[in-house]
């Protein structure tokens, strides 16, 4: 029968040619839902996430956190005051025209001009004071004093094409009309809440990526978004969650992938008020004066905390201890500093030493909905904290009241969860002094205040020189820290769950893009 | 009758308002939905243009009278976090919890009265005695277990049906149904089935102690007495009288599909108006959330409507004019 065998063999040869195609197209279940597709809406991660597929920036980040170039090959401070950016030539936008100068200059101008944006990208061109085109193929940014920063600050900023996004609405951008960018993937469809496509772009100037086609899921809660994982409705997952990563790991069908993340923890303690609102004696009466102003008391309160248990036990092995603001491998993370070592002789000795031999009483506040086990975390660091006598309650909320409330100045000590890719800027939010009028200390919950940090922090901020800016950032946050002005915790882990058969290299900042998988 | 009609309208429009307001103090005193959004490096002046710019600046009862207005106007504000009308986030999602609504309804009718009726009319045979145990499981297992119990048996283990999303929808009259494709009603089972068990339970044991109640009555026992087919006097005469209470509870049940299916929606990931307002809440997008309650509120309204008309057609002994 060679003719049947001739009809096998080209029916085998189709199937073999219509795998490939099916096993080109990957789903993906985002945790958070993407709000806008305007990528200079609003500067929330999830939004940003999906405008990084089809949009660039000048410069970009690397796995590890590091600046890479993007559509511009270099970059230089021709002057304290002045970078210049020359752009890859005969990159093309998805409509086919190239990308000029001109694009550039548009999209840093654009995130001023949109009103009604809930959190503008505005931090990071405002340090722009002037935009000049040099050619079609060089921009130069001036800044009103030396601002070493500028290069990743661009990364936050999306090149839109001028001629899609000039007088285009947010319906616009949702309905893919203004969605003209550079980036290696192309718009197909966003159904709201539910599930946004993509396609390659195959005149992408980059590494092509290895799916045809992706869609993202928005599976905002834990249990969905994992049974879609182990039913197969997805090939990946971020942010697993927790309770269940042990069972992942040990399914033979699935692949966890972890890494320590951006995000520390650490506390916030009140340094600026003399009657602490959740500060009391152990009969629940006002004390003379705060004692969290006291240095040896806080540093009391982080010898007190047993970093590896907490890490072991109630993070279940999900973090790692902390001795910096940010994570290792990050511009200004001194190695020098370690995790504090776990002493309470050491804790109850300081304590007598500032005058409080019995303790006192404290309230620890923290969100419930945040963080890795936040609220266990609160719950646990309160136990360590009675041990040497600080008698210690806990109150934990939805971070939709729980921010608002910190911000404003409510709690005494307080948790919160930081992730950076430079800790110069970290610095400048969290312990800078506050200074409503320049956006220092927007984050410093306890009102640390010190000018010889504030001074370090400004120096490394103004250094355009590489190497000297990482030292004055690293001796910024051994000052800070030094002073106990906020006492970090643990470097949180991200995890991402994968069908068997797919490769993945977990990003530091937690964004899950879609060329980071690839195929085995 | 239209007397009856403006008298609700204008205790409809009293229930808007006190809701409106009340949510939006509700909202106000949660947080600062600033302190989610805008970003660490913020300045003063960046989060002043912003404030101003939702128009976050002003006292509430300033902001309070200025929704108010434009609300007259058909305007329910934008979304602070997606930078759209409020009301077509909302309106958006509505097919999906509707039709989700109504499946859920139609299972719960369609499995609960015939199951009630026969309860009803052979309380002591073990079938009904059955049926009756199942349904007090029914109304006591919370609807969020139930989902996840039927995501991991149907989805996961023996993976027949979709874990989750609304799959393929159909234009139906411009509105995206999932009833038009197979794909969609694989979709929209397991969320309907969850949705409705409690309904369903609480149906059986309605029809079921309506029959009973009904089978005392004199009008049955002459029925009998006239030697008429038992079939007529349950399909007749019994049903048209439990029908009463049937549809009372029905409409004022599908009201609370359409609160419960917040849970619903969580757990299967359906894309309605409640996985919405869940979000909406956590990240205090208030035009969102006042848009959602004043729209349910709204179905709210017109359903009771809906039942207390339909009262009237099936019981002759219901007036809606006003009495004198």
């Amino acid at each position: 029968m060679p003719r049947f065998r001739h009809a096998l063999s080209a029916l085998t040869l189709a199937f073999a040619a219509t795998l490939p195609a099916h096993a080109a197209d990957l789903r993906i279940g985002l945790a958070a839902d993407v709000s806008s597709l305007d990528p200079h809406f609003v500067n929330i991660a999830p939004n940003i996430a999906l405008s990084s597929h089809l949009f660039e920036s000048l410069t970009s980040v690397d796995a590890n956190g590091k600046l890479q170039p993007g559509l511009a090959t270099s970059w230089k401070a021709v002057d304290p005051t002045t970078w210049e950016f020359k752009l890859r030539r005969g990159v093309k936008f998805h409509d086919g025209s190239e990308l000029t100068a001109d694009d550039v200059v548009f999209s840093l101008d654009r995130p001023a001009t949109l009103t009604n944006s809930p959190g503008p990208f505005t931090s990071y061109t405002k340090p722009i004071v002037a935009k000049q085109v040099v050619d079609r193929y060089t921009v130069r940014l001036k800044t009103a004093t030396p601002y070493g920063p500028l290069p990743l600050d661009v990364n936050s900023i999306f090149i839109v094409s001028k001629k899609a996004a000039q007088n285009a609405t947010p319906e616009d951008f949702n309905s893919g009309k203004a969605l003209i960018g550079t980036g290696p993937f192309k718009f197909a469809s966003f159904k709201r809440g539910e599930a946004i496509e993509l396609v390659r772009n195959p005149q992408y100037w980059g590494e092509k990526p290895a799916w045809d086609k992706v869609t993202f899921r928005i599976l905002t809660s834990d249990a969905p978004r994992l049974a879609a994982l182990l039913a197969g409705d997805v090939d990946a997952i971020e942010n697993v969650p927790t309770a269940d990563i042990a069972r992942l790991k040990a399914n033979p069908k699935f692949v966890l992938a972890q890494r320590a993340s951006w995000r520390t923890l650490f506390w916030q303690l009140d340094q600026w008020r003399d009657n602490s609102p959740y500060v009391t004696d152990k009969a629940g009466k006002p004390l003379a004066k705060n004692p969290l102003k006291d240095v040896r008391v806080r540093q009391a309160i982080s010898k007190a905390i047993n970093r590896d248990a907490l890490v072991e036990r109630t993070l279940e092995g999900l973090a790692i201890p902390a001795g910096n603001i940010v994570s290792p491998g990050i511009l200004g993370n001194a190695k020098a500093l370690k995790p504090e070592a776990y002493d309470p002789e050491g804790a109850k000795k300081l304590l007598a030493a500032a005058g409080y031999p019995d303790g006192f009483a404290l309230t620890l506040h923290g969100p419930n909905n945040r963080y890795i086990n936040d609220e266990q975390v609160v719950q646990t660091v309160a136990q360590l904290l009675t041990r040497v006598g600080i008698q210690a309650k806990v109150e934990t909320l939805p971070l939709s009241a729980y921010f608002g409330k910190a911000r404003a100045g409510d709690y005494s000590v307080a948790l919160l969860g930081w992730g950076s890719l430079a800790g110069d800027f970290a610095l400048r939010s969290l312990v800078g002094t506050p200074n409503p009028d320049t956006g220092w200390g927007s984050w410093n919950w306890g009102r640390y205040s010190n000018p010889k940090v504030d001074q370090l922090v400004a120096a490394s901020l103004a250094s355009v020189e590489p190497q000297e800016r990482e030292k004055l950032a690293e001796q910024a946050a051994t000052q800070a820290l030094k002073d106990y002005a906020v006492i970090p915790l643990y470097h949180q882990y991200a995890s991402w769950g994968l069908k068997k058969g797919i490769k993945f290299t977990p990003r530091v900042d937690e964004f899950s893009f879609a060329w980071q998988f690839k195929p085995e | 009758m239209s007397g009856f009609m403006i008298r609700r309208l204008i205790q409809a429009l009293l229930v808007l308002l006190t809701m409106s307001a009340l949510v939006f103090v509700a909202v106000f005193a949660i947080g600062d939905p600033l302190a989610l959004l805008v970003d660490p490096q913020a300045d003063r002046h960046d989060i002043a243009r912003v404030r101003a710019g939702l128009g976050l600046d002003q006292p509430w009862w300033v902001q309070y009278a200025r929704f108010v207005g434009a609300m007259a106007h058909g305007d329910l504000g934008r979304s602070f976090v997606h930078g759209e009308p409020a009301i077509r986030l909302v309106l958006e999602r509505m097919p999906a919890t509707l039709e989700l609504a109504v499946a859920a309804l139609l299972i719960a009718l369609l499995v609960g009265v015939p199951l009630g009726l026969w309860v009803g009319l052979q309380p002591r045979s073990w079938s009904a005695r059955l049926i009756d145990a199942l349904s007090l499981l029914g109304f006591s297992l919370p609807t969020f277990w139930v989902g996840m119990m039927f995501i991991m048996l149907f989805g996961v283990w023996l993976g027949w049906l979709p874990t989750g999303g609304r799959g393929e929808t159909t234009l139906w009259l411009g509105i995206p149904l999932s009833i038009g494709s197979l794909d969609g009603w694989r979709h929209l089972l397991l969320p309907a089935l969850t949705l409705a068990l409690f309904k369903c339970s609480l149906l059986l044991r309605l029809t079921a102690s309506a029959t009973r109640e009904a089978l005392r009555q004199d009008y049955v026992r002459f029925a009998r007495a006239r030697g008429l087919h038992p079939a007529r006097i349950v399909f007749v005469h019994v049903f048209k009288n439990i029908l009463i209470p049937i549809v009372t509870v029905s409409g004022l049940e599908f009201g609370s599909l359409i609160a419960f299916a917040v849970v619903t929606e969580t757990v299967f990931a359906w894309p309605g108006m409640g996985k919405l307002l869940i979000e909406a809440i956590g990240q205090l997008d208030r035009p969102v959330v006042v848009a959602y309650l004043l729209v349910t509120v709204t179905l709210f309204v017109t359903i009771n409507l809906v039942v207390d008309l339909l009262y009237a057609l099936l019981d002759p002994r219901v007036r809606l004019r006003s009495r004198p």
